[in-house]
């Protein structure tokens, strides 16, 4: 188990790294260089960062169409990132995959899915796996709230419940499937009380900070880790920006701007920032500009697929 | 000798021994009939970690699989109707296929996909149906069909060493057939279709089962003079077009007999590929399939949903130019006959 506090320093480089990389889509995306759609994770970035923090290198990460804080949090290549986005052969998948499909194998960042719930029982496979093979990682799987409408979510939550596989479910509730609430969708109690009648370890966190989430899932991988079946947690968040693209979605109406004021208030890049010294963060945030200006340079300079790139990769 | 089911049996076990990342999962696998013999026993040999009965959630079990697959395990996914797949199709279409060209090669699905098709005994409008060609059409996926005691067993053998997700179909009639199956683990070759019978005057394309109406249908037409080349495409996707060109280029008359409906099914196929080839206009050729309706429970009715040996054989007489009234009776066929189900 991870022990002690997390390391701020390291934590807050990490979350800078995800806004600044989130902010600088928001600028450009005008220009039309990204050419696909991009599920911001601006606002959700402390979860991603306070879970993958937690976690062992050869841990497993399932993650979603809105993955960009996942796989920058876990240590993703920032160049291969953007270079994705750029549709660049430099890309982490040759830019066949974009923003929706991340993936980076070095740090067990697996081929993220664009289909609500879709990635759920391949984690949940990938941990049948591990544990066939009697090995001592666990698969991490995060999930929003919209997923638990699906029933797949719910069919792979019994069945790692009834082997007991080490996996670690992570809700990412923002409330919202696009524009409709969780109330408007869903009956019944919370996605993590009507979890826990599975026989499962399940709880519900208000808007955790960084550390508590780290401490959350620090806590849960030593269970998992220990062969005690798998987990779920649930913690709500807020989505400062639309369902997809860089607009804001609040003049739509169908969310108080009351509710991004508050979520702006308690925001944790501001609030790690506020732990360190102003010549560390200083120092932090040069870097993170030096880091992500060489990514989008790297990007912007790559060339993109030949047409004899068309047909790889799929058997033909 | 083999049946289909012990071949299939033989093939399962010689490659879980020979690969422990190999293992079999599916609704009833580990019961009492264990398909049709097809897993009888796994379990006690292999261990229940490496053969285990699922919930009755297609959907999720579909997508396990394809995890354990990611993870490098060989999972063998057995359906005992492929009219359940219609609960797998989104982990089918929209994952397993998909992962390793969205992942640039970083990933691969080595899983296979066993389910049981066909006719026979009132199975009905939800027991009976054999869609393959909704996975012929989607690229990344790979589909067999194999029709003899041998290719079953060569089949499931080269699925489970492939690394793309291979969909197996087995008709239901073919289980009990008896074969001679090597003893020795071998491969059927992806993409190759099979010549089981030479002829000369009419090119018979079959799938599966109707590959056996197609071998009856031409001992019908020996009977007329007409000598009928018989084809088994066995390998859906990768399809063997070549080898069907081959044989209706010498033949000059072509019928392909689909397992399933005949609007975009591997016969539709076919003639577009022919149509498009230089051959076009000079072969006369027909497709055959089930009739464009839901499948009925009555026997009366079931018997002309399908096509038959007389079926195949009245369009290849006119094809010859020759008249069907001159074909002889042939009784219905053992295996349809002996067929009482319940399952």
């Amino acid at each position: 188990m991870k022990c002690g506090e997390i390391d701020i320093r390291r934590a807050y480089h990490l979350l800078r790294t995800i806004r600044r990389s989130e902010e600088k889509i928001i600028e450009i995306y005008s220009l039309d260089v990204i050419k696909s759609p991009v599920h911001l994770s601006i606002g959700q970035e402390h979860l991603a960062v306070g879970a993958c923090m937690a976690l062992d290198d050869n841990d497993v990460l399932f993650s979603n169409y809105r993955g960009h804080a996942h796989y920058l949090a876990r240590g993703g290549s920032l160049k291969a990132f953007w270079a994705e986005l750029y549709g660049k052969s430099n890309g982490h998948a040759r830019g066949k995959a974009g923003s929706m499909h991340l993936v980076d194998m070095e740090v067990n960042f697996m081929p993220a899915s664009a289909i609500v719930a879709s990635a759920i029982p391949n984690a949940v496979g990938y941990a049948l796996a591990c544990k066939m093979r009697n090995e001592e990682r666990i698969v991490v799987c995060f999930h929003g709230d919209g997923a638990a409408d699906e029933g797949v979510f719910w069919e792979s939550l019994n069945f790692a419940a009834l082997k007991k596989l080490p996996i670690l479910f992570i809700c990412e509730n923002n409330g919202y499937a696009i524009y409709s609430t969780q109330r408007q969708r869903m009956a019944g109690g919370s996605i993590s009380e009507k979890a826990e009648r599975f026989g499962i370890p399940a709880s519900f966190h208000e808007c955790p900070g960084t550390q508590q989430v780290w401490k959350l899932v620090s806590e849960a991988a030593d269970g998992i880790r220990n062969g005690n079946g798998p987990q779920l947690l649930e913690m709500t968040t807020y989505r400062w920006f639309d369902h997809v693209g860089t607009d804001d979605d609040h003049d739509l109406g169908f969310r108080d701007i009351a509710l991004r004021t508050g979520a702006r208030n308690r925001d944790d890049v501001v609030k790690l920032a506020a732990l360190l010294s102003p010549a560390d963060v200083m120092a932090i945030d040069e870097r993170v500009e030096a880091e992500l200006a060489a990514a989008i340079a790297y990007a912007e300079t790559g060339e993109f697929p030949g047409s004899d790139e068309l047909m790889g990769h799929d058997y033909v | 000798m083999l049946s289909y089911g012990a071949a299939l049996l033989e093939a399962i076990e010689q490659e879980m021994e020979r690969d422990q990342s190999v293992f079999v999962m599916g609704q009833g696998v580990d019961d009492q009939k264990g398909q049709y013999g097809s897993t009888l026993g796994l379990h006690k040999k292999f261990g229940a970690a490496r053969n285990f009965d699922t919930p009755i959630a297609e959907d999720a079990m579909t997508g396990i699989a394809v995890g354990a697959a990611l993870a490098g395990m060989r999972p063998v996914h057995v359906h005992q109707r492929m009219d359940f797949l219609m609960l797998c199709m989104n982990q089918l279409v929209n994952m397993a296929a998909k992962y390793s060209y969205m992942s640039a090669g970083q990933v691969s699905v080595p899983m296979v996909v066993r389910a049981s098709i066909g006719r026979s005994w009132g199975q009905g409008p939800q027991h009976s149906q054999a869609p393959y060609p909704f996975f012929m059409h989607v690229p990344g996926l790979k589909v067999l069909a194999p029709t003899t005691p041998h290719d079953a067993k060569g089949s499931l053998i080269a699925a489970i060493r492939d690394d793309t997700p291979v969909l197996i179909v087995e008709h239901r009639l073919l289980y009990g057939n008896q074969g001679i199956v090597p003893a020795t683990e071998f491969e059927i070759e992806f993409g190759k279709a099979r010549i089981l019978r030479k002829g000369s005057h009419v090119t018979l394309v079959g799938v599966s089962y109707t590959v056996v109406d197609c071998l009856r249908a031409a001992s019908m037409l020996a009977s007329c003079g007409i000598d009928a080349e018989v084809i088994d495409l066995l390998s859906l996707a990768p399809l063997d077009s070549a080898a069907v060109l081959e044989s209706a280029a010498r033949t000059g008359r072509l019928v392909v007999v689909d397992n399933s409906w005949v609007t975009c099914g591997a016969g539709a196929e076919l003639l577009a590929r022919l149509q498009e080839s230089p051959l076009g206009e000079h072969v006369r050729a027909k497709r055959l399939g089930y009739a464009p309706v839901t499948c009925p429970t009555t026997r009366p009715l079931e018997d002309i949903f399908y096509p038959s040996p007389r079926s195949v054989a009245v369009e290849a007489m006119k094809l010859c130019g020759r008249d069907p009234a001159d074909l002889g009776e042939l009784a219905v066929a053992r295996e349809i006959e002996e067929f009482k189900g319940p399952f």
